[in-house]
C-alpha cells in the first residue's frame, strides 16, 4: 500500500532558507534508507509559496488566481516522499525515522488504488491515464 | 491464526519493525556468531523480547536500535558462555579447537550493521545446496522478516511444513560449511541467478494467486519487488537484477486489470488497459533502461522487454507482435525452454499469421516435455480455428479439456470443441 509523507511548510522553508550541510546528509542518510529498504517511490522537495500560485474556480468555467506567498504557513508544503509498505504501521515507523528538529510536522496520508474507484467511468479512468502519460516522470529518469 | 486485524496494535508495530530491520540485524548478527543458524535464532530471541516487553514499556523511540542492542546482547552472552566452556575445556587439557574463540569485547565494536550484511544474507538463504521452496521460505524469513505463519499462508501449506523447511534448511547450510559472503569473479554469475530464482518465485507464487485467494498471496508480488529493490540498490551493477525488477514491475501493472468485477480472471488481450498501474508501467521502464546495459541481454531482461511491448500497447491490436516474436527467439537461445517455445509460437502467429504459428506449434507436439502440457493442444486447436480447420481445432480442444484439472477451464474447452465441431 502506498502512503504520501507530507512536509508540512515552516517560517525558515517559506522564507526560502536553506537546509545546512548537516541537515542534508541526515536527510540523504535517510533517503538512503528508504531506498536500500526497497519501499521509496518517489520524492521532492517544494520551493516556498512565494514561487507558486493559486487558482480558485467558480463553476461556470470561469477562475481566479492568486499569486503567493500564502501566510497560513501551517497549511503549506514544502515536499513529500510517497512509499510503498506492506501496513499502515510501518507507514508510522518510518515516519517516525525522518531527522526532522523540533516544530516540524509530517502529515502522512494513504494514497487511493486505481480500484478504489468503482464509480469512475473506464472513459474517465482513461482520460486521467493520458494526462498522467503525458505529465508523469518515471523516477530518476 | 489470526488475522491481522485481531492482533493488538503493538503487535502490529513490533511486525512492522522487524520488517523493516530483520535483515540488518540477522546479517550483522552472522558476522558476530559466524553461524547463520544461530544468528537466526538470536534475531528471533529479540524479536521475542520485543513481543514481551514493548505492551508493557511502550514502543522505544529507536525501536530499530533497540532490537539490534538485544540482540547483540544475546549474542554476546553466548560467545561469553561458550568461551568459558572451552576455557574450562582447555585447563582440562582437551581442547580440540585451536583457533582462539572470539573476543566479546572486540565484537560489539564491530556490531553496528554494514553494507555487506544484507548481501551476504540474501547469497546465504539462496544458496544453491537448497532446494527452490526451502530457498524462498529461508529468504522470505530472514530477510523479508516475514512470520513462518505468514510464508505458510502464502504458499498454501502447513506452517509445520514451513518450520521444518527452515530448520532443515538451516542444518544443510551448516553441514555444508557454507560461507557467509558475496560470491565473487565466476561464481557471482551462477550464485546470483539462484537468487533472482527465488525472488521469482515468490513474485509468481504471488502473481498466480487469485481474487478469493488469501490477502498474503497477493502481498508476496509486493514483498519480491520490494527485495528485488533492495537487491537492484545493493548490486547497481548486475543488469539482470535491474532486469528481474523491470519484469515484476511491469508484470504487476497488470494486476488491477487481471479480474473482472465477478473474480474472474481477464487474459491480457481483454484487459482494461486504463486499469493498468502506470507507476508501475515508468518504473518498469526505467528499471529497464538500466538492464540495457547487459549485452546480450539475459533472461530476465528479455521477458522484461516483452512485457515491455505489452506495456506500450494502448490496445491489444496495437501490439508489436513482430518485436515480441524476436524477443521470444532470442529467449529460446539464452534460456531454451519447450514453454518458451510454445509462447513464441504463439507470437509468431500473431505477427505472420496462423500457419506460420501452427509449423512451430507442430514441432512442439512431438516432445516428450510437453506430453502433458494442455496449453498445446489449446494452442494448436486456436491457430487450426484461424486457418479454418474446424474438425481438427475441435479435436485438440477435447484432448486438452481432458488434460487440464481446472473445471472452469474444462467446460470453456469443451465448448469451444463443440462450436468448432458446429463449425466444421
Amino acid at each position: 500500500m502506498r502512503f504520501m509523507m507530507l512536509v508540512k511548510a515552516t517560517d525558515d522553508s517559506e522564507a526560502g532558507v536553506l537546509p545546512t550541510r548537516e541537515m542534508l546528509e541526515e536527510m540523504n542518510r535517510y533517503n538512503e534508507e528508504l531506498i536500500k529498504a526497497g519501499v521509496l517511490l518517489a520524492a521532492d522537495g517544494l520551493q516556498s509559496s512565494s514561487h507558486g500560485f493559486r487558482v480558485t474556480y467558480d463553476g461556470r468555467g470561469g477562475s481566479t488566481v492568486t499569486d503567493g506567498p500564502f501566510t497560513e504557513t501551517k497549511e503549506l508544503l514544502a515536499g513529500y516522499w510517497l512509499i510503498d509498505v506492506s501496513s499502515r504501521e510501518e507507514a508510522l515507523e518510518w515516519a517516525r525515522k525522518v531527522p526532522f528538529g523540533a516544530g516540524e510536522t509530517l502529515e502522512v496520508r494513504r494514497v487511493f488504488d486505481p480500484t478504489d474507484f468503482p464509480e469512475a467511468t473506464a472513459e474517465m479512468v482513461e482520460a486521467e491515464q493520458a494526462w498522467r502519460d503525458a505529465n508523469q516522470r518515471p523516477i530518476g529518469g | 491464526m489470526t488475522a491481522p486485524d485481531a492482533r493488538t496494535a503493538t503487535d502490529r508495530t513490533v511486525a512492522a519493525v522487524w520488517r523493516m530491520e530483520s535483515a540488518r540485524i540477522t546479517g550483522a548478527l552472522t558476522r558476530l556468531v559466524h553461524d547463520f543458524g544461530t544468528a537466526e535464532e538470536l534475531a528471533q530471541d529479540a524479536l521475542l523480547a520485543a513481543l514481551e516487553q514493548w505492551p508493557v514499556t511502550g514502543v522505544p523511540d529507536r525501536p530499530g536500535a533497540w532490537l539490534m542492542a538485544t540482540a547483540r546482547n544475546r549474542a554476546v552472552d553466548l560467545i561469553r558462555r561458550e568461551r568459558r566452556y572451552s576455557d574450562r575445556l582447555a585447563e582440562l587439557g582437551r581442547r580440540l579447537d585451536t583457533e582462539p574463540p572470539p573476543q566479546p569485547e572486540d565484537l560489539v565494536l564491530d556490531a553496528e550493521p554494514i553494507e555487506d550484511d544484507v548481501l551476504r544474507l540474501v547469497f546465504t538463504a539462496c544458496h544453491p545446496v537448497l532446494s527452490a521452496e526451502a530457498r524462498a521460505a529461508l529468504t522470505l524469513r530472514v530477510v523479508g522478516g516475514l512470520r513462518t505463519e505468514e510464508i505458510a499462508r502464502a504458499f498454501l501449506t502447513a506452517e509445520t511444513t514451513v518450520a521444518q523447511r527452515i530448520v532443515r534448511a538451516k542444518k544443510t547450510l551448516a553441514r555444508a560449511a557454507v560461507g557467509y559472503e558475496v560470491p565473487e569473479g565466476p561464481e557471482l554469475a551462477g550464485r546470483l541467478a539462484s537468487v533472482l530464482e527465488v525472488l521469482y518465485l515468490i513474485f509468481n507464487e504471488g502473481y498466480a494467486a487469485t481474487a478469493g485467494d488469501d490477502w498474503m498471496r497477493p502481498a508476496l508480488c509486493e514483498e519480491a519487488m520490494r527485495l528485488g529493490r533492495v537487491l537492484a540498490g545493493l548490486m547497481p551493477a548486475e543488469a539482470e537484477v535491474h532486469g528481474l525488477v523491470a519484469l515484476m514491475e511491469l508484470q504487476a501493472s497488470r494486476t488491477p486489470a487481471r479480474t473482472g468485477p465477478d473474480g474472474a480472471a481477464v487474459l491480457l488481450p481483454d484487459q482494461d488497459r486504463s486499469r493498468w498501474d502506470r507507476m508501475l508501467i515508468h518504473r518498469g521502464f526505467t528499471a529497464l533502461e538500466r538492464a540495457r546495459t547487459a549485452d546480450p541481454p539475459g533472461p530476465y531482461t528479455l521477458q522484461a522487454e516483452i512485457a515491455a511491448c505489452h506495456a506500450r500497447a494502448a490496445t491489444a491490436e496495437a501490439t508489436d507482435w513482430v518485436r515480441i516474436a524476436a524477443l521470444y527467439a532470442a529467449l529460446a537461445q539464452r534460456a531454451p525452454s519447450p514453454v518458451v517455445e510454445l509462447n513464441r509460437a504463439v507470437a509468431v502467429s500473431m505477427a505472420f499469421g496462423p500457419a506460420a504459428g501452427l509449423d512451430l506449434a507442430d514441432r512442439l507436439a512431438a516432445l516428450p516435455a510437453l506430453r502433458e502440457y494442455h496449453l498445446l493442444p489449446v494452442v494448436r486447436g486456436d491457430l487450426l480455428a484461424r486457418l479454418g480447420r474446424h474438425p481438427e481445432a475441435a479435436a485438440e480442444f477435447g484432448r486438452a479439456a481432458a488434460m487440464t484439472r481446472n473445471t472452469r477451464e474444462r467446460e470453456v474447452l469443451l465448448g469451444r470443441a463443440e462450436a468448432e465441431r458446429a463449425r466444421g
